[in-house]
């Protein structure tokens, strides 16, 4: 049992019992749906509708539907696929590496942080396949054994290494999260009043009986995928920088590629992070278990990752300056007043400095401020992977082959429908899966032995 | 006793045999042990496992055979015809002569379809090169606009019915008085000449115009005031020290270029030993080809011309105690001093012309060269040229009967007034006009205005000759039956002139009764033709007699010289692509860039950018421009280098009636076209401009940066400094290190001493480009487009900057900030590289650098790819498997030089993409030897793979290595200045380790290692008194 000093404040507030938890828990799950949940839905169905629309076209018609071109190859496709793996990053943290650290806090949100890990994951592989020329052979990047000879993966490619790391991250996020969720959805089974409700729920729980035994497996298993995930929180995105960091592409050619995407995407994931609990705590009645403090919390993580992530950006103009090297000082010279100046300072605006506001401790603690900034953050980080893709790209080495990009509405469609599956996916979630971690969750209340005394004294 | 029963009558009788037999388990013999040893290779038997094979198979045959398969159909050669074996190419000797270009030429034939043009290097005229107009022509072959049969009337009809008509019809005018006239482009072929003179001679009162579109009447007509003579002469710009330029545009149009290319490059080329270079001054208006390539360009406005002219004849004539003219005073006087001098010192040695029409102009200037010595040097009239013969004075005469109605019939040969001279007034003429015949192969702007059109055949399926320099002879030949219901059109003149002959008859026979003679090293007349025809040139030794006295009066064609004029002024030139715009409907040429704007799929009104500024016009701006009763509308282009006060517009464009691909590309600028002195004029003053309010018009450029940014992309140097210094301008591209400046190579993570890089066993291609001999003019693009299948995308996917070609020609101007000046400007970095992106407005120099895949030997493109769908061979090559490559676009991104080009979409079969590849017809102009790729892979220049595997097997097969320069890449066959060398580093005694070796040689982006297997040669300028270096 966990035990803490009198002193600390508590991480639940309003003396929740332990039915009041699992009440709390499993109202969505076992009530209906109000109407906002269904508008909410709704957009976003029609939004990932969009994306159906749009790829189903750019496959049967050909990438040229894209604004694509000769010179700059790549753009929002890869712009979100970033963005998208960057974002999940923030659910693996929480709940691999909080958890070696036994940060108990994160007990309240880290099972909507993974699932949105798990399903900005799957944004993200969508457009790994839908950039594809040929995507009907998306599978040829796998190290598959085949019939084409002696044919096999370039190893030497950071997209092979690529699909290892992502395709691993997946794995083990799934496999982490749903670990997680078997003692909660035995819970759900056990109160099951309605027929369908319990078969289903008695499958996923997989027989969970709530032994010792099963606990002290489920403590092993955690502890084992927390391990295996954590390096994952540095890798993945390490690898993922790499697509650029190994290339030539000046702006893209850069040794702190992996540190600095790792700390973005840690940025970018708590504040997608906050800008979903935010909502998710009003709407579900979750205040008591998604408090300030937790906001607080994931606020400074914010503004160290960001602060961060500015470092990186002003260490990248000094190297570029002190390398001597021509095409890279030209790369970060346009980056910052060429023709993207703008998507430019878009990034630093919200990227550098809003965060900052986090030193204060009142915006720390205001939802409000909180929900805003974290949207700034979204868009800033959005328009870093645009900026590192697209204006290093668009002009390189040779001037006659500088080329200029603008999207078209089916890269629109596929971003925005992007978000559509992203939500369409966490709103499933809301609903059918418990969206605090109850079982555990119930290890960190004041136990009520506490309460009792409390009555006593009344 | 048991009953007993016998199997046979042997065992009754207890035979030996049998009782031996007996004892065996099996009556008759098996082959066990046969079976057993074979096991392996067992073909008569089925054993288990075979079975299960057999089963497998059926059932993988039975599945197959259900899915639907598209049924193509490839028919073998039931009885194969003697000279085709299926995958062989057959080379056969021709001539491309279409009255705008003359090319002896080499024709590639598959399977007997023509694919490809090559130049003919038995040629004395164009010694094996070609340009971009010549390579696009087997496409126009393809042509589905092409008439499949002849019209009468509009309608189809069949040849003996159309025949029969027109003879009854031109008696009928004949009889009735009336003028017969037949309207051509200048004819070269002697042959063709003789069966007009035939026609003619059947037609009382019928007469032959010779009408070219861009006509050289007043060079003709000049040189008939200074020597008597209605010729033009030969022009050696390879004798040529110095060249001195009056807007003729050599390089791209005027005359011969495909000639004066070759010509110029000669005197370009620093190699060899070769240490001097010529000295090129280009007077223009416009930026021409020409003018880019100057070593010394002078702006000067269209009707400023004559007097500069007038003023350096002035100059040379008071040096060389010529007779002095009146000469008013020009701008350019000090220049023009300097010039002097220099052609003087260059006596005999000089050249100096002018692409004006007016004949007084050319007077003055073979009075220069008369000056200078250089008649029987660099100009002769010993061996006229006879490529050009219009007359537009009788042009003019024959419009001005047709509207007076003496004119009973006009027949149209290879001629296309209605779109050249202006629709208006030309078809009220032709209105009066009782018969029209045209021999257009298509129905074009003219044809469709004729009662009869009698499609003539394309030259690859036609018997023909040329003759473009008096006594020099070339073979036109078919290579193809004809695809339609088409007949030549010198044998459709000689039906209607009462002869029955063919042509191929009459063609052989004129020259065994003509030209025969002219030789003597081969004694039958037989042996003559079939050898002249399998060289496809024959070289008469000929001399013309009489004099060549200048007998001109120079202060008379001074008195009659233009005036500058005040205004803007107008000035219409001929486009490296399209020229006179004859072969309107060729996708290749819409797409080839323009050398200079690099703009596809459209001719614009290219003005100065400060002109436009003080104007008020921005790029892409609709303009409506008026000369005289002229008028038309047009996109602007700001186009720097361009005269002050001047707007430039390209002929050929605008065509209505050329085919799906070329009609309403661009605006048709022939309407400013005047006739004045009885020549036609191709610039106008007193032009009326206003601004429409029209949307702005996009223009598809390939290339919208146009400054090297300070970067050592093309590197240059001065000849006195590469005099000094081999080196001179080639700068090493170091990186900077701890311990101070270091090459790529001490830096290299991979290369040790023991293992400096890829082992190369066998061979080692690569490309070197001499940037010295390179013109920039995209005959290596056209060349490359038809040899690889590089597909039409369209002017909608070039303004999307997605054109396929596999090779570039990169245009640079200097900048009027360099880095060297930049500090002293008082200019920070930010200012620097913001005024660097501004081309010099007033007249940059101009840089050309052709681009390809470099096939780097450390190539960014092959670590990236996830498949190894690119990857390197043993020889230098960098590789592409279509089939592997699954589309991701890395190698793109990852490419430093940006050659790699992606199938965005699929372009053959595709209605998206109208053109060549859409189309049966189309299609069978494609190479069988390279993949047609599919949408979604990338492709790029695989260095013409196939040829060096057709060069290596042939090699194999004759038990020997390919010898240097047996196998070339369609760039380098393409080139007209043979800028471009392949060869094989591994042979120390190649001419590409030659030039490579040479002090001018660089690899492109050197500091990034990508060791390329191409490199460039530094460009070297014949210019005084600059520095080594200027890069910007």
């Amino acid at each position: 049992m966990h035990k803490e000093s009198e002193l600390r404040p508590p991480l639940i507030l309003g003396d929740k019992t332990w039915h009041d938890i699992t009440e709390d828990v499993c109202r969505p799950v076992e009530s209906k749906a109000n109407k906002w949940w269904w508008l909410a839905f709704s957009v976003s169905l029609a939004a990932f509708l969009w994306w159906v629309i749009a790829v189903s076209y750019t496959i049967g018609t050909g990438l040229g539907v894209w604004g694509l071109n000769k010179t700059v190859g790549w753009a929002w496709d890869i712009t979100n696929f970033v963005w998208w793996v960057g974002i999940g990053h923030a659910g693996t943290l929480i709940s691999a590496i909080l958890l070696l650290f036994r940060q108990k806090w994160r007990l309240s949100i880290n099972r909507s942080a993974e699932a949105m890990t798990i399903f900005a994951v799957i944004c993200a592989a969508s457009f790994i396949v839908s950039h594809m020329g040929r995507p009907w052979v998306a599978y040829w990047p796998l190290p598959l054994p085949n019939q084409f000879g002696s044919l096999w993966v370039n190893f030497n490619s950071p997209l092979v290494w690529d699909v290892f790391a992502i395709s691993t991250y997946f794995t083990v996020s799934l496999v982490f999260w749903y670990s997680g969720l078997i003692p909660d959805f035995a819970v759900i089974r056990d109160r099951a009043n309605t027929k369908w409700r319990k078969r289903i729920y008695t499958i996923l729980s997989f027989g969970w009986v709530g032994t010792a035994k099963n606990w002290q497996r489920f403590e092993e298993v955690s502890l084992v995928l927390a391990g295996l995930s954590t390096p994952l929180v540095l890798s993945v995105h390490s690898v993922v920088s790499m697509d650029f960091a190994t290339s030539v592409v000046p702006g893209w050619h850069t040794t702190i590629f992996p540190p600095y995407f790792v700390a973005g995407a840690i940025f970018s994931g708590f504040a997608m992070v906050q800008t979903l609990l935010i909502i998710v705590r009003k709407v579900l009645n979750l205040e008591d278990y998604i408090t300030i403090y937790h906001i607080d919390m994931m606020n400074r993580v914010i503004l160290i990752t960001g602060s961060i992530v500015g470092i990186a950006y002003i260490t990248e103009f000094f190297i570029a300056w002190y390398s001597g090297v021509e095409y890279e000082q030209y790369a970060f010279i346009n980056r910052a007043t060429g023709p993207y100046w703008w998507a430019y300072w878009s990034m630093m605006t919200c990227n550098v400095i809003t965060p900052q506001l986090f030193w204060s401790k009142t915006l720390r603690e205001s939802v409000f401020a909180t929900f805003i900034i974290s949207i700034f953050v979204n868009i800033g980080m959005w328009f870093e992977r645009f900026v590192i893709i697209v204006t290093s790209l668009h002009r390189d080495y040779l001037p006659s082959s500088w080329t200029m990009y603008s999207p078209t509405w089916v890269e629109a469609g596929i971003f925005i429908g992007s978000l559509g599956l992203f939500f369409t996916c966490f709103l499933i979630f809301a609903r059918v899966f418990p969206v605090i971690a109850m079982s555990e969750l119930k290890t960190i209340i004041k136990s009520s032995s506490e309460g009792a005394k409390k009555k006593q004294q009344h | 006793m048991e009953k007993r029963y016998w199997k046979g009558v042997e065992e009754l009788n207890n035979d030996p045999e049998f009782a031996r037999l007996r004892d065996n388990e099996f009556y008759e013999h098996l082959p066990v042990d046969e079976v057993l040893q074979k096991k392996a290779d067992s073909t008569d038997s089925t054993s288990r496992r075979d079975f299960l094979k057999f089963v497998g198979f059926s059932v993988a045959a039975a599945s197959l055979a259900a899915c639907e398969a598209p049924v193509k159909k490839a028919i073998p050669y039931v009885v194969k015809p003697e000279e085709i074996t299926l995958g062989v190419p057959n080379y056969y000797a021709s001539t491309f002569a279409d009255g705008n270009d003359y090319c002896s030429v080499v024709v590639k034939t598959r399977e007997g379809r023509p694919i490809k043009i090559e130049g003919n290097e038995m040629s004395s005229v164009t010694k094996g090169v070609s340009n971009a107009r010549v390579q696009a022509s087997v496409l126009s072959l393809y042509d589905s606009a092409r008439l499949k049969q002849p019209l009468a009337k509009g309608k189809s009809a069949e040849w003996a019915q159309v025949d029969g008509q027109i003879i009854a019809a031109l008696k009928e005018q004949a009889a009735a008085g009336k003028q017969i006239a037949v309207v051509s482009s200048s004819l070269v072929s002697p042959t063709a000449k003789k069966a007009l003179a035939a026609f003619l001679a059947a037609h009382a009162g019928s007469r032959h115009v010779v009408y070219d579109a861009v006509s050289y009447s007043g060079l003709i007509k000049g040189n008939n005031s200074s020597f008597g003579l209605s010729v033009i002469p030969t022009y050696q710009f390879d004798k040529a020290e110095v060249i001195v330029s009056f807007g003729a545009d050599f390089l791209a149009n005027w005359l011969s270029p495909i000639e004066f290319s070759r010509q110029y490059a000669e005197t370009r080329r620093l190699r060899n030993g070769k240490r001097a270079l010529s000295r090129h001054h280009q007077f223009e208006s416009m930026l021409s080809l020409s003018g880019a390539n100057a070593d010394k360009r002078h702006k000067i406005k269209p009707s400023q011309q004559s007097a500069v002219v007038a003023s350096l004849y002035n100059k040379i004539a008071a040096a060389t105690g010529g007779k002095a003219i009146d000469a008013a005073a020009t701008p350019f006087d000090k220049t023009l001093e300097t010039v002097a001098s220099e052609l003087i010192a260059a006596k005999g040695k000089s050249l100096v012309v002018s692409g004006s029409n007016d004949s007084n102009e050319q007077v003055l200037v073979n009075a220069i060269n008369q000056l200078l010595g250089n008649y029987g040097n660099t100009i002769s009239l010993e061996r006229p040229c006879l490529l050009k013969s219009s007359d537009d004075a009788a042009v003019a005469q024959l419009m001005n009967d047709a509207t007076a109605g003496t004119v009973g019939a006009i027949v149209f040969w290879n001629s296309n007034p209605a779109y050249t001279m202006g629709d208006a007034a030309f078809k009220s003429s032709l209105g009066k006009v009782p018969v029209k015949i045209s021999l257009s192969d298509r129905e074009d702007e003219t044809a469709s205005q004729c009662d009869y059109v009698c499609p003539d055949h394309h030259y690859l399926e036609s018997w023909g000759d040329a003759e473009p320099y008096k006594g020099s002879y070339s073979l036109m030949q078919p290579t193809i039956r004809p695809l339609f219901n088409t007949r030549q059109a010198p044998e459709s003149l000689l039906r209607w002139a009462g002869f029955s002959t063919d042509y191929y008859s009459y063609l052989t026979d004129n020259w065994k009764s003509s030209f025969f003679g002219q030789q003597s090293g081969i004694s039958s007349s037989e042996a003559f033709w079939n050898q002249s025809l399998r060289d496809g040139v024959f070289q008469a030794s000929f001399f013309m007699g009489g004099s060549s006295t200048f007998i001109g009066d120079v202060s008379a064609a001074a008195a009659a010289l233009t005036k500058p004029a005040s205004g803007p002024e107008i000035v219409l030139y001929e486009k490296t692509g399209l020229a006179n715009g004859n072969q309107g409907n060729n996708p290749w040429l819409h797409e080839l860039p323009d050398p200079i704007t690099k703009v596809c799929w459209d001719n614009y009104f290219a003005v100065l950018p400060s002109y436009a500024e003080k104007m008020g016009w921005r790029q892409g701006n609709v303009i409506q421009v008026s000369v005289g009763n002229a008028t038309v509308k047009g996109p602007v282009l700001l186009q720097p280098a361009m005269a002050d006060e001047t707007i430039a517009a390209a002929v050929g464009y605008g065509r209505t009636k050329a085919g799906k691909a070329g009609n309403q590309v661009g605006f048709n600028a022939y309407p400013f076209v005047s006739l004045k002195g009885g020549s036609l004029v191709y610039h106008a003053s007193g032009v009326k401009i206003t601004k429409t309010v029209e949307d702005d018009y996009k223009l598809a450029s390939t290339q919208t940066h146009h400054t090297m940014m300070g970067r050592e992309i093309v590197k240059e140097t001065t000849l006195a400094a590469w005099l000094k210094d081999p080196k001179a301008g080639n700068h090493p591209e170091l990186i900077a290190s701890h311990d101070g400046p270091k090459t790529p190579a001490e830096l290299d993570l991979w290369a040790t001493e023991k293992e400096p890089g890829f082992e190369r066993p066998n061979h080692s291609w690569g490309l070197g480009i001499d940037l010295n001999a390179c013109i920039g003019c995209g005959a290596c693009v056209v060349a490359c487009n038809a040899e690889n299948n590089v597909p039409v995308v369209g002017k909608d996917e070039i303004g999307r900057a997605r054109e396929m070609h596999w090779i570039r020609i990169d245009r640079y101007y200097t900048s009027d900030t360099t880095k060297e000046n930049a500090e002293a400007k008082g200019l920070g970095k930010l200012d620097m590289y913001g005024e660097m992106e501004v081309p010099a407005a007033d007249n940059p120099q101009v840089m050309f650098q052709p681009v390809m895949c470099q096939h780097c030997n450390h190539a960014p493109c092959e670590t990236v790819c996830p498949v190894a769908a690119t990857t390197h061979s043993s020889d230098g090559l960098n590789m592409m498997a279509y089939n592997r490559c699954v589309g991701t676009r890395y190698c793109a991104n990852n490419c430093p030089y940006k050659v790699r080009r992606y199938n965005w979409f699929k372009y053959s079969d595709n209605e998206q993409f109208p053109y060549n590849m859409q189309d049966n017809l189309g299609k069978m102009v494609l190479n069988p030897d390279v993949t047609v790729r599919s949408r979604g892979v990338m492709e790029k220049c695989s260095m013409c793979v196939q040829r060096i595997q057709y060069g290596r097997l042939e090699a194999k097969k004759a038990g020997r290595r390919p010898a240097d320069g047996e196998i070339k890449t369609a760039c380098q066959q393409g080139c007209p200045t043979n800028a471009i060398v392949f060869g094989d580093f591994n042979d120390t005694k190649s001419e590409i380790n030659a030039l490579f070796n040479d002090g001018r040689s660089y690899h492109l982006l050197a500091s990034i290692n990508t060791k390329p297997s191409v490199f460039y040669q530094t460009k070297v300028w014949n210019r005084e008194g600059e520095a080594g270096h200027s890069h910007a």
